[in-house]
């Protein structure tokens, strides 16, 4: 049993395990919002704690202090992802009904002084913010550790815990790409949400069904790619950044047999069987032309068949904005999945410029 | 009379503040850079040179030798007949990898990057090999390392008669 969870956790089965789950989540959101869910989940779930935490080797890891605010990130993302759809889902139900929703009933519209209804929640919500890291503060230590060392580093060598989704990014990408343009166009398209998106459904209310592609869209970035691989980088990566089941040891000397392959050697040497042409724009030539039909090619297609509403909605400077934001996202994803099935290192690979994709 | 009553300055005072206040402000900036240019440049430097002699090429066992390793960033590796001095920054981000004798390989911490005793990268998202210093005698018959001076391999500079020992 033990065995098959390790296995399973592998991301080779497990992203698409989190991506079947995540669209589940979506499909069946009444379902998952209702509270009869919670009630099972909940016992489901403090059963598999239970049974997790009986291996030695997954209460080292899930005690590490370095891992606790993950498992907080854990709980609570959990939490507040089922009260969104909790609420989504009865206001939807009332939409149906043709009522408004539960915000917009008149109990609801109620107004309050901002002094001291407001100001006494925020004192408490200090006090006792304070005092839980004070207390998490006291037990948990943080102790200094020796000088930093340009010739050594940790293994693993672990970035802050908010940052663990990004170190298990640049495992499949350039430190170029995963390091400057992905976290660049992140923090960009967080921006330009608001120019975008123009749908005023769901403005101080809770809503899926009138929002669908929005909160799709967004929690499919933050939950499966963002969450899931601060997860994965957290628990599940160890020495020499080698994925490590949630009981196995930590072993030093675990081999992983890998040889990654870039995109230009596997179409001249293993498809053509000739060596490596000395220009590089002809050496590349296959995955630059990838690349192009990518976003040529497929951003049409797509639009044929999916984006025709939403081109004629949001206008073409918006859509097509969106689309390449949308585009870049799922590259992650793509990426990973022929790293996992082919063992592709690179499509485009120009080391003598840094330039790789 | 009216001069000394009057609250507005004219063209030629009000330029000739703006022109005094601008040369204060270029002036302080100006010297801000300066420090902080001066700043690149401390007093006592605590960090190694970077070149260094490191012994007869006789002192080296076939391998991956990591004895310079904590002083200068560097190993030296008997492979294959030559001498060769290794640097210890991984090629993708940085970090630094560790020598593991069991696998015959260096493993980065960081992403996973691997890489053959060479210095060629396999595994792992690393794009290019590691990069090699300068390695040459001499006078006395010892090996002498300038980390000044690196040589590529995807670049074909791992040729060059200076990046290597033949032993």
């Amino acid at each position: 049993m033990r065995e098959l969870i390790n296995k399973l956790s592998d991301p080779i089965f497990s992203f698409p395990g989190a991506m079947l789950l995540y669209l589940a989540l979506l499909r069946y959101y009444r379902i998952f919002g209702s509270k009869k869910f919670a009630k099972i989940a909940l016992v489901v779930i403090l059963g598999l704690v239970a049974y997790f935490f009986a291996d030695p080797n997954f209460f080292l890891i899930i005690t590490t202090p370095d891992n606790i605010p993950i498992s907080i990130l854990f709980v609570l993302v959990s939490f507040f992802t089922w009260l969104t759809f909790h609420k989504a889902a009865e206001n939807d139900k009332r939409i149906e009904q043709g009522l408004c929703p539960i915000e917009g009933t008149p109990e609801n519209r109620e107004k309050v002084w901002t002094w001291p209804n407001l100001v006494y929640t925020e004192l408490f919500t200090i006090i006792a913010g304070t005092t839980f890291l004070i207390v998490w503060a006291i037990l948990f230590k943080a102790p200094l550790e020796e000088p930093a060392n340009p010739t050594w580093a940790p293994n693993p060598a672990k970035a802050p815990w908010y940052f663990l989704g990004l170190q298990e990014m640049l495992v499949y990408f350039d430190p170029w790409m995963a390091g400057v343009i992905l976290p660049g166009l992140i923090v960009v398209g967080l921006l330009a949400i608001p120019f975008m998106d123009t749908n005023p459904k769901g403005n101080g209310y809770y809503t899926f069904q009138e929002r669908k592609v929005a909160i799709s869209f967004f929690l499919f970035g933050w939950l499966v790619l963002w969450l899931y691989l601060i997860l994965i980088g957290t628990f599940l990566r160890g020495p020499n950044w080698v994925f490590f089941g949630p009981f196995e040891y930590w072993d030093l000397h675990k081999v992983v047999a890998e040889n990654n392959v870039n995109l230009s050697e596997y179409f001249w040497i293993k498809g053509l069987g000739v060596s490596m042409p000395k220009n590089i724009l002809l050496r590349e030539i296959i995955g630059i032309i990838v690349t192009a039909l990518y976003f040529v090619v497929g951003l049409p297609v797509v639009t044929k068949l999916w984006g025709k509403a939403f081109l004629k909605s949001m206008g073409q400077i918006r859509y097509y904005i969106f689309m390449f934001l949308v585009f870049s996202m799922v590259s992650l994803p793509i990426k990973m999945f022929l790293r996992w099935l082919f063992q592709l290192k690179y499509i485009i690979a120009m080391p003598e410029f840094e330039l790789n994709l | 009379m009216a001069d000394e009553k009057r609250l507005s300055l004219n063209r030629r005072e009000f330029f000739g503040h703006l022109a005094v206040g601008w040369s204060l402000f270029a002036a302080a900036t100006g010297g801000l850079l300066a420090l902080v240019f001066r700043f690149t440049f401390p007093n006592v430097n605590f960090e190694p040179t970077m070149s260094f002699t490191a012994g007869l090429p006789s002192d080296y066992e076939k391998g991956v030798d990591e004895r310079w390793k904590n002083a200068y960033g560097v190993w030296i590796v008997k492979h294959e007949g030559i001498l060769f001095a290794l640097s210890n920054i991984c090629t993708h981000l940085g970090c630094v990898p560790n020598w593991l004798p069991g696998e015959q390989k260096f493993k980065c911490p960081c992403h996973g990057s691997g890489y053959y005793v060479t210095g060629v990268n396999y595994e792992g998202p690393a794009p290019r090999p590691l990069e090699r210093f300068k390695i040459v005698l001499n006078s006395e018959g010892k090996i002498f390392v300038d980390k000044t001076k690196i040589y590529r391999a995807e670049k074909g500079e791992w040729n060059n008669s200076d990046s290597f020992i033949t032993v």
